[in-house]
């Protein structure tokens, strides 16, 4: 039998109040002794911090400082030659933590490993450029979502957003639609702050209908000339019309009243 | 070249045609409007497939030029983001005059569905359009027919550009009226 759910007012009651999806806790599963993962652990020693097994994918939680120690003994001495996806999670909200972490991979083995470590907000990580060529773009990345400084990396430069762009846009602090500078600011750099007034705001509604502005649209019910201007008293709101409403509540006998 | 045959008995024995130099001179634009080959995103597919054998432009006179000082019209053919938007409207200033826009698709319209912070809402923001086509892509056809309207449009004006009216499209009561969200 179906679970029983209490269903009064359970329209009026907001199911789900998280501003963000938080996803369902994937089960843990400790290392099993005598597998390539035991070796793992067993190399990386008092390093790792905590180790578990996530989706057949070792996870191990280690210091920040000694990200580049760790990962140089997975790649030298666990044969993980592959560092796949490297990036941040913002808990800033809840714990004033980012979470980083590098996905690495064992093509010899056919395992894979994440490395996981939390910083605090303005503290930098160590870049690992020198391991994996492809650390380079997946650090400038973090660097321009997320404003984590990278040490000893290369060329840290935002790669995503333009170079003089403000703010951090994977940072769940910042707005979805932009903030004040990002929405302004194609009409900033061409044309300069004091063709803001001209251009107007952007128009984030594109079903958006301004029924007095009749050079981008008709009047509702009017046949109206381009550009003809309304004065105040003509503004009048649109007249609630039952004409074309059809009252489905009505009780009829036959679907269509014409037959 | 075709061969006509001149009919001397009704046009008083002459092959002339009688016209005006506006009207000569918009012929000559509107059937060789050279388009810059400039695709943003999936739109530029669309745009390339009428650009092909199957729906070939080329019977309009349509052909894409590789370089804005070549162009006459710029279709800017999908999402446009914030960063690029300098280098467009920069290749647009870099086209000589007379010089005509098509945006192509919702997202140059209007940003189509990305409401975020990176992209344009709207390529009207920036350059001056002439022909808006919707669709998410639109399809060749429909490339072709806004092409068809242009040079309608073209042959509504006279060739001197100077003298097109200007379209303002701001809002005469102030700056455009926008509902926050």
């Amino acid at each position: 039998m179906r679970k029983y759910v209490p269903k009064d007012n359970v329209q009026a009651k907001a199911y789900y109040t998280d501003r963000f999806w938080v996803s369902p806790r994937v089960p843990r599963n400790a290392v099993e002794e005598g597998t390539h993962f035991a070796d793992v652990v067993k190399t990386l020693g008092a390093q790792c911090k905590e180790a578990y097994i996530v989706d057949a994918q070792l996870v191990v939680h280690i210091d920040a400082p000694e990200n580049f120690k760790v990962i140089k003994k997975l790649k030298e001495q666990c044969g993980y030659t592959q560092c796949s996806e490297q990036s941040a999670v913002d808990y800033l909200a809840q714990d004033g933590e980012f979470e980083l972490f590098w996905q690495l991979l064992n093509i010899d083995e056919a395992k894979r490993i994440r490395v996981t470590t939390r910083i605090k907000q303005g503290d930098a990580i160590e870049s690992i450029e020198k391991l994996y060529r492809s650390a380079n773009f997946a650090e400038r990345e973090l660097f321009d979502m997320f404003g984590i400084k990278v040490n000893n990396h290369p060329l840290l430069k935002r790669i995503l957003m333009p170079d003089d762009w403000e703010g951090h846009p994977l940072l769940k602090t910042y707005p979805l639609q932009g903030d004040d500078f990002a929405s302004w600011y194609e009409v900033d750099k061409i044309f300069g702050k004091e063709y803001r007034d001209i251009i107007g705001p952007e128009l984030r509604d594109p079903a958006m209908i301004d029924r007095y502005d009749t050079k981008r649209f008709a009047r509702i019910g009017y046949e109206v000339p381009f550009g003809e201007e309304y004065t105040e008293e003509e503004q009048q709101p649109v007249e609630y019309s039952e004409t074309f409403m059809v009252d489905y509540n009505k009780s009829s006998e036959t679907l269509d009243e014409r037959k | 070249m075709a061969q006509h045959q001149v009919n001397y008995a009704s046009t008083a024995g002459l092959p002339i045609a009688l016209t005006s130099v506006d009207k000569l001179v918009n012929w000559g634009r509107t059937n060789s409007l050279w388009p810059l080959t400039y695709g943003l995103a999936c739109c530029a597919i669309e745009m390339m497939a009428s650009g092909a054998a199957r729906f070939d432009f080329d019977r309009f006179g349509v052909i894409f030029r590789a370089s804005p000082r070549q162009a006459d019209v710029m279709i800017l053919a999908g999402t446009l983001s914030k960063k690029h938007a300098e280098f467009a409207r920069r290749l647009y200033d870099q086209m000589t005059e007379p010089k005509w826009v098509i945006s192509m698709g919702s997202c140059a319209n209007t940003g189509g569905m990305f409401n975020t912070y990176a992209t344009v809402q709207g390529v009207d923001r920036i350059i001056p359009v002439d022909m808006y086509l919707p669709g998410c892509a639109p399809r060749p056809e429909t490339l072709q027919y806004a092409m068809m309207m242009l040079q309608k449009k073209i042959r509504k004006y006279p060739a001197d550009f100077k003298k097109y009216p200007i379209q303002d499209l701001t809002n005469q009561k102030g700056p455009r009226k926008v509902r926050l969200i």
